[in-house]
């Protein structure tokens, strides 16, 4: 194995009876990349992204995450990863610093080092006044962020996004992308899927599912020049419907 | 140990911060076994009888007389039918009947024996059978009355004199023996309702997901998830024992640190079993389905209310392998009886044993992947 | 009406598909009814004792056997002293010890009078008060063969008729009373927790800005329930009337519609509790914790009401189940025709019309 790679994948497939979520998907990731998962709803992206957090056993193939099987080491794994799902993760009956000490607490981090991390982190993300409030009083954009920087509490080697700026607004956006550089410039690998494809245009290099197969993977650049066209977009839709283009 | 902290830190944070819930889960047990420890008692006084007399004599006065003056029956209508008089049964009016047929008194003078109907309204057949013993017993007393007071000097007979006594509760209270039995029932429900609800809410709302991608460890997440109880589950049974022995003056005969010894391992039963539930369903509604299916068969079989020892040999079975039956005699016996480790030490085993084998499953049932 | 009766649809096949919960909605109840029905009762059957015999003479061996072979006792130890009825007690098992004093035998021929004690474990009061009536009327009964042939006093004779349950079975008090606990828990947890469920999904909001009225949602939500917890009842019914042979002496038709109105109060129980309840776990707490044991204890289902203090006796009348438990037992045990329970029915149809206007009013309040 290439130690290059943080990820890698070969041949990962999941079946939900006779439905092939994830059909043979095979891709590597080096390590600092911001590597964007994209396609429709129900591509599979995020059963992929759950086979390679450990959350869900693959049907068959093989899979390395930070060094770990996602077979067997599946709590190895769960240690080196940061993970925000598209499902709201933080409660939302605690307030801002116990929620943040909470997750530290979780990944092992000692109460000097919560309490440090937690003041960094009500510094970085200017919450200074909402720090004891509970997170259901806060707007989508400042959980999201929150929900961000938690996810990332214990400097993970990976982090894995799971469509994580649904429904917020075009600014707050932006935001959330420079803290993902941020975080990548510190030598974090992001693993992000979704479906905004002018977000699609920040990733390092971008893997297009369609029905379960990877069906392009390369930097945005060069797939636009493959397809001919000038946005992300459009390479989108002459991939997801191949059939109105023939 | 650090990670257990942090978890049982989180639930502490959670259950307090849900104001509707702290009165559910502090007040309402202490109030209810305030309450109902009162109402609860099989205990028959102020019976309401009826007369139907059809013979108005000096006899059939005295009788009824009799009844009058007794603690245990009020008179309540007096007719001259049957039929009408047993309207008052249809409309809980009345639970006996008294019928003196005409000839009372004439028979007795001139047979030496006459008949009394009594009509017992038996649909609670317990307290049909209290109301026969009491009337029966006026009777009697009175039959021994006219004897003396006759001057008939009956044939030498012999006479066998029952003497007998109530040991551990001389006054027949029957708060004596609630109490400690809706106590139990109380830290049951409680033990076993907030945590068969508590992972499904995660799974519910989808924190689970968050949870299950950290590197923590099954067996560190379910002891932080269920600790909070045990201290409820037990801080509550302390208050209600020390609220059973001031207020209801409820003997505590045994050891109280037997009683919490039995206690904090029962609780991993109870929490045990809710954990169990809440692993294996997929919505709060469905979890607590099951949790009330099981805690109505486990108190309803477990003699809390009904004694074990009236049931068929099959459910008595069932009743030893039933948590909540095994806690509620010890319990008992501890109290009233003064029963001592030894005599409670089968339970303990079973509660021992039990205990591990539930957590294990709940354990083994949880997964963090599917 | 169209978009009601889909709404409807589309609540019932929520519940449908959850085939968990419907397993236990259904299976449930029945399982309840038929356990409790066997296993529920105050009737005493081979309750074991313990005998301290100082005398072991016939008279004592013929007492014995007479109580053994009643079907009421059974025989766990034989004591040799004093010392050893603490002990015995205490290890839980026994209920009664009955000791004959030494020469009990003798006694009787010598002075026509002896001797026996009969101690019980009052701990529960109830069962202890039955051993010693039956052990001593077994007794009696003794006492009077041994004073057979003898010219007996002149003597009043009662005669007991019990009516409505002749064999005085347990089962006859405990099926009405278990039907309406389970009815009422049943109904009152299903939709506080479904509608609470929609609230904390946030997905009330969404059923509220669509054209159907508050009204019309919370009716949708319940009329599923409403028809699955009459099915839940004819169930029992058929059960009693078949496996336990309690019968139905009065009016079907009346009794059938008895139980839709408890269960329209229930279930407007359940929507006060969720128009009050935060979450899930509240409602489930107040429609289980708070409604559980209240609901067994003061609705006469096991403890006569009549025998608790004034204070309690006026709070059981808050409790829904009394009123049905009472209109049950009529019609079920002794046949009576409405005019007997228009009262009854009345108080149900006030708490129920008092539910719903409190849960409207909670409502609003929470619109604005």
């Amino acid at each position: 194995m290439d130690d290059k790679y943080i990820i890698t994948v070969k041949d990962l497939t999941k079946k939900f009876g006779s439905f092939i979520a994830v059909d043979k998907i095979s891709f590597e990731v080096p390590a600092g990349e911001i590597f964007g998962f994209l396609g429709a709803n129900g591509a599979g992206k995020t059963t992929a992204m759950r086979m390679l957090c450990g959350l869900s056993i693959p049907s068959s193939g093989t899979a390395t995450v930070a060094g770990f099987d996602v077979y067997k080491q599946t709590e190895q794994i769960k240690k080196n990863i940061g993970y925000m799902s598209q499902k709201f993760s933080l409660y939302e009956d605690l307030t801002v610093k116990e929620n943040i000490d909470f997750y530290g607490g979780v990944y092992g981090l000692s109460k000097e080092k919560r309490k440090e991390k937690t003041e960094f982190l009500i510094d970085l993300l200017k919450i200074e006044d909402a720090k004891n409030k509970l997170i259901k009083s806060l707007p989508l954009g400042w959980k999201q962020k929150l929900a961000f920087s938690i996810a990332i509490i214990h400097e993970p080697k990976i982090v894995f996004l799971d469509e994580p700026t649904g429904g917020v607004d075009p600014i707050t956006r932006r935001q959330f992308w420079d803290m993902i550089y941020e975080a990548a410039d510190r030598n974090v690998t992001v693993f992000v899927t979704t479906h905004y494809m002018d977000e699609a245009e920040y990733c390092s290099r971008i893997s297009m599912m369609v029905d379960g197969r990877i069906a392009a993977l390369d930097t945005p650049g060069n797939l636009k020049k493959q397809f001919g066209v000038e946005t992300m977009h459009e390479v989108f839709v002459k991939l997801a419907r191949p059939q109105s283009n023939e | 140990m650090r990670t257990i902290l942090v978890i049982l830190k989180k639930e502490f944070l959670q259950i307090f911060r849900n104001r509707a819930m702290i009165p559910l889960i502090f007040f309402m047990p202490i109030f209810q076994l305030l309450i109902l420890s009162n109402a609860a008692t099989y205990e028959i006084k102020n019976i309401k009888f009826n007369v139907v007399d059809l013979d108005q004599s000096h006899f059939s006065r005295e009788l009824i007389s009799k009844f009058t003056a007794s603690n245990y029956f009020t008179l309540n209508e007096v007719s001259f039918s049957v039929e009408n008089s047993e309207e008052s049964f249809k409309k809980y009016e009345a639970r006996l009947i008294i019928y003196i047929p005409k000839d009372f008194e004439k028979d007795f003078r001139t047979n030496g024996k006459s008949e009394v109907q009594f009509l017992i309204n038996a649909e609670d057949g317990s307290a049909a059978g209290i109301i026969n013993n009491y009337a029966t017993n006026i009777v009697r007393q009175y039959n021994s009355e006219i004897i003396t007071k006759s001057s008939i000097v009956p044939e030498k007979t012999a006479l066998i004199n029952v003497e007998f006594m109530n040991w551990y509760n001389p006054e027949l209270d029957y708060k004596t023996y609630m109490v400690p039995g809706i106590l139990v029932a109380l830290v049951t429900m409680i033990g076993s309702f907030l945590s068969g609800m508590n992972i499904v809410k995660e799974k519910e709302i989808g924190t689970i997901e968050q949870l299950n991608v950290t590197p923590i460890k099954k067996y560190q997440f379910i002891i932080g998830k269920l600790m909070p109880f045990w201290f409820i589950g037990i801080g509550e049974l302390i208050f209600g024992l020390t609220l059973g022995f001031f207020v209801f003056n409820v003997p505590l005969l045994g050891s109280p640190f037997l009683i919490l010894l039995l206690a904090s391992v029962y609780m991993f039963v109870v929490l045990g079993i809710g954990l169990l539930i809440s692993t294996v369903t997929h919505t709060q509604q469905q979890a607590m389905f099951i949790a009330w299916f099981f805690m109505v068969l486990f108190m309803l079989m477990g003699g809390i209310f009904t004694p074990v020892e009236s049931m068929p040999d099959w459910a008595q079975t069932i009743a030893y392998f039933n948590p909540v039956a095994q806690f509620n005699r010890a319990m008992r016996m501890i109290m009233l009886k003064g029963s001592q480790l030894k005599d409670v030490l089968p339970a303990l085993y079973f509660f021992v044993i039990f205990s591990v084998v539930i957590m294990t499953l709940a354990v083994w049932r949880y997964r963090k992947s599917e | 009406m169209n978009r009601f009766l889909n709404f409807v649809w589309k609540e019932f096949l929520h519940i449908v598909r959850d085939y968990r919960t419907l397993l236990i909605l259904f299976g449930m109840p029945i399982a309840q009814v038929l356990l409790f029905g066997f296993a529920i009762t105050n009737e005493i059957k081979d309750a074991k004792i313990a005998i301290l015999d100082f005398a072991k003479d016939n008279n004592t061996q013929e007492i014995s056997n007479k109580l053994l072979s009643s079907g009421y006792f059974l025989l766990y130890e034989n004591l040799q002293s004093q010392n050893d009825i603490e002990p015995a007690f205490r290890k839980g098992i026994i209920k009664e010890v009955i000791i004959f004093e030494p020469d009990f035998g003798k006694n009787i021929e010598r002075t026509g009078t002896a001797n026996v004690q009969i101690v019980a474990d009052a701990s529960d009061p109830n069962f202890a008060n039955m051993l010693i009536g039956y052990t001593s009327s077994i007794i009696m009964d003794y006492q009077a063969e041994l004073s057979k042939g003898k010219t007996l006093p002149p003597m009043i004779n009662p005669e007991i008729k019990m009516r409505f349950n002749p064999n005085l079975k347990s089962v006859f008090m405990f099926v009405p009373g278990l039907m309406s606990v389970i009815l009422l828990l049943v109904s009152a947890l299903m939709t506080s927790i479904s509608i609470t469920k929609e609230k904390e999904l946030g997905t009330m909001e969404i059923l509220l800005v669509s054209p159907l009225n508050p009204f019309q949602i919370i009716v949708g939500k319940v009329i599923p329930y409403l028809l699955l917890a009459l099915v839940n009842s004819a169930a029992v019914l058929i059960l009693s009337k078949y496996v336990f042979e309690v019968p139905t002496v009065g009016s079907l038709p009346l009794l059938i519609a008895e139980c839709t109105l408890f269960l329209v109060t229930a279930l407007s129980l359940g929507i006060l509790i969720s128009t009050v309840s935060n979450n899930q776990q509240t409602a489930m707490m107040i429609s289980l914790g708070a409604l559980m044991l209240p609901t067994i204890i003061l609705s006469g289902y096991i403890f006569p009401v009549e025998n608790m203090p004034l204070p309690l006796q006026l709070l059981s009348n808050t409790i829904p189940a009394k009123w049905f438990i009472r209109i049950v037992k009529g019609i079920m045990l002794k046949g009576v025709t409405f005019s007997y329970i228009w009262q009854e029915t009345l108080i149900l149809a006030g708490m129920t019309v008092f539910f719903i206007t409190v849960s409207i009013k909670k409502f609003k309040i929470r619109l604005e």
